[in-house]
């Protein structure tokens, strides 16, 4: 293989390169980015970087980043993006890759050979990493009123971070999963008046169940925020500032600031003309293997033995097995990563690890729900599926790192 | 010097945090005495609840790992060293040497 193409220059992205390098790869590499930005990391976006603190907690010598990101900062806040940077430029010039960023993939050839550009260009390729992540999804019908924000892309929290600075302002997030509870904890931090609104009659019960689920969103009141559920949202009204958030009750809440936090979608678009198969994420087998041996898929954009998994670690953990699979030319290793997520929010550090299933039971195993902290436990036939954990990351890592132990493909979950 | 606990108070496999600017985390790893910073230097978490295995603790947030006694990040996602800092151990307390503050770029 002479040439392999990463298409996608985010977390995923940046580690199936440095697999790719790792593994002995020597040939050219090529990295496509939608973005104009160097790969950074996404989840203090709506939590230190939103609230400017990001680096005052690090350790001496994290102010000297600054400036190694090669982004185009140009509003300000250098300091806190050079935090973000997930390369530096001793680890570039040891990639030796040819970076394409400000350049979006158009499509993708039958045989999976020719990377399409949308500035005309092609990228001639034997092997093909796909990486390209997923957009935060946008309000149906929504048009394009000022004030209204999702919060995904460095670019994004820039232009949340910019309005959010001007004083106080009345803030309704639309969606009361772990982007719209992070960001509207942020936004309390600052100051401003938050409301969350969420469609379901209660945040975050896929992710956690009913029971677990009812505890985190008590955290919202304690952290001074408003959280109305059951209230699927109507309309926004404004011109050409939005004014208000109309609920489908007809109740309107006053807002200055909207953010709409309301899940992500999978960048497949341009991989319509392929001969990839597509449906909520691309189609792969439990080694990232798509119906093309040379063409490899990784992170949100993958769905991986039957699971896409938007998370940090499974962005971060399978491209090495991807990598294997595309220099073999076959599958011959396939992802087990344990599925794991954090959420920082209102001074609380959730973490949650395993696979739970409607109809386990659970066990508080240390502390209380209504104290300073918990570890839950998910239990099933008396086996733990998946563990829970608030201000308890001792426990948790342990539990964590049991569930890894017998952690099974994602396929046979 | 700054005390932190009597030696019977950190048991082998132990970590404990002083609140110092920036806080530091003692390890008693196998029965030799380490000081690292807690801050992990690739997000906000306390590396004293970190896993602690061998010289190396691993971070209970993203599993980036550090060596205790070089403060030299062993694997991702952690690209930069914590700073180590001296541990003496007199009349049974155990005591830390902060390590002096290097000149921030700022």
């Amino acid at each position: 293989m002479r040439t392999v193409t990463v298409v996608g220059a985010s977390l995923a992205g940046l580690y199936a390169a440095r697999e790719l390098r790792a593994q002995g790869f020597d040939g050219r590499l090529v990295i496509v980015g939608e973005e104009p930005h160097r790969p950074y990391d996404r989840p203090p976006l709506s939590k230190e970087f939103l609230t400017g603190s990001t680096g005052s907690t690090g350790s001496a010598g994290a102010t000297g980043q600054t400036g190694s990101t090669g982004s185009t900062g140009s509003t300000g806040g250098g300091a806190d993006e050079g935090h973000l940077a997930l390369t530096d430029a001793e680890e570039e010039g040891q990639l030796a890759a040819e970076w394409l960023l400000g350049t979006r993939a158009r499509g993708l050839d039958p045989r999976g050979r020719t990377v399409l550009l949308e500035d005309g260009r092609t990228v001639s390729t034997d092997g093909v990493v796909i990486a390209t992540g997923a957009s935060a999804r946008r309000l149906p019908g929504g048009a394009a009123l000022a004030g209204v924000h999702t919060l995904r892309t460095l670019d994004d929290a820039r232009a949340l971070r910019a309005e959010l600075a001007g004083g106080p302002r009345r803030v309704v997030v639309i969606g009361g999963g772990f982007i719209g509870a992070e960001t509207a904890s942020s936004c309390a931090t600052l100051g401003h008046d938050v409301t969350v609104v969420e469609a379901a009659p209660l945040p975050l019960v896929p992710q956690l169940g009913r029971e677990m689920a009812e505890v985190c969103a008590a955290l919202h009141p304690r952290g001074g925020t408003r959280l109305i559920t059951g209230a699927p949202v109507a309309r926004l009204h404004g011109t050409p500032a939005v004014t208000a958030v109309e609920l489908g009750d007809g109740r309107r809440l006053p807002a200055d600031v909207v953010v709409v936090g309301i899940g992500a979608v999978p960048n497949t678009g341009w991989l319509a003309g392929s001969t990839l198969a597509l449906g909520d994420g691309v189609l792969c087998d439990d080694g990232c293997v798509t119906a093309l041996p040379r063409v490899v898929a990784v992170g949100d954009v993958a769905r991986v033995g039957g699971v896409r998994a938007e998370h940090w670690t499974s962005a971060t953990q399978q491209p090495a097995v991807a990598v294997r699979n595309l220099l073999a030319g076959r599958t011959v290793d396939r992802a087990r990563p344990l599925p794991y997520f954090w959420s920082d929010q209102y001074g609380s550090r959730i973490q949650f690890a395993g696979r739970r299933r409607d109809g386990d039971t659970v066990r508080i195993a240390e502390g209380s729900t209504g104290g300073d902290g918990f570890l839950a436990l998910y239990e099933r036939d008396g086996v733990t599926t998946a563990a829970l954990a608030v201000d308890r990351p001792r426990p948790f890592m342990r539990i964590r790192r049991e569930l890894a132990r017998t952690a099974q493909p994602a396929s046979a979950a | 010097m700054i005390p932190v606990c009597r030696l019977e108070d950190l048991p082998v496999g132990e970590s404990i945090r002083i609140d110092t600017t920036p806080p530091i985390a003692v390890f008693n790893a196998d029965g030799e005495l380490y000081a690292i910073d807690d801050t992990c230097s690739h997000q906000d978490a306390s590396l004293s609840e970190g896993w602690l295995e061998g010289c190396l603790v691993e971070c209970p947030l993203h599993a980036a790992s550090f060596d205790l006694r070089t403060g030299q990040p062993t694997c991702l996602p952690a690209r930069r060293p914590v700073r180590t800092h001296q541990v003496t151990v007199s009349d049974g307390v155990i005591h830390v040497r902060p390590a002096v503050q290097e000149g921030t770029a700022a």
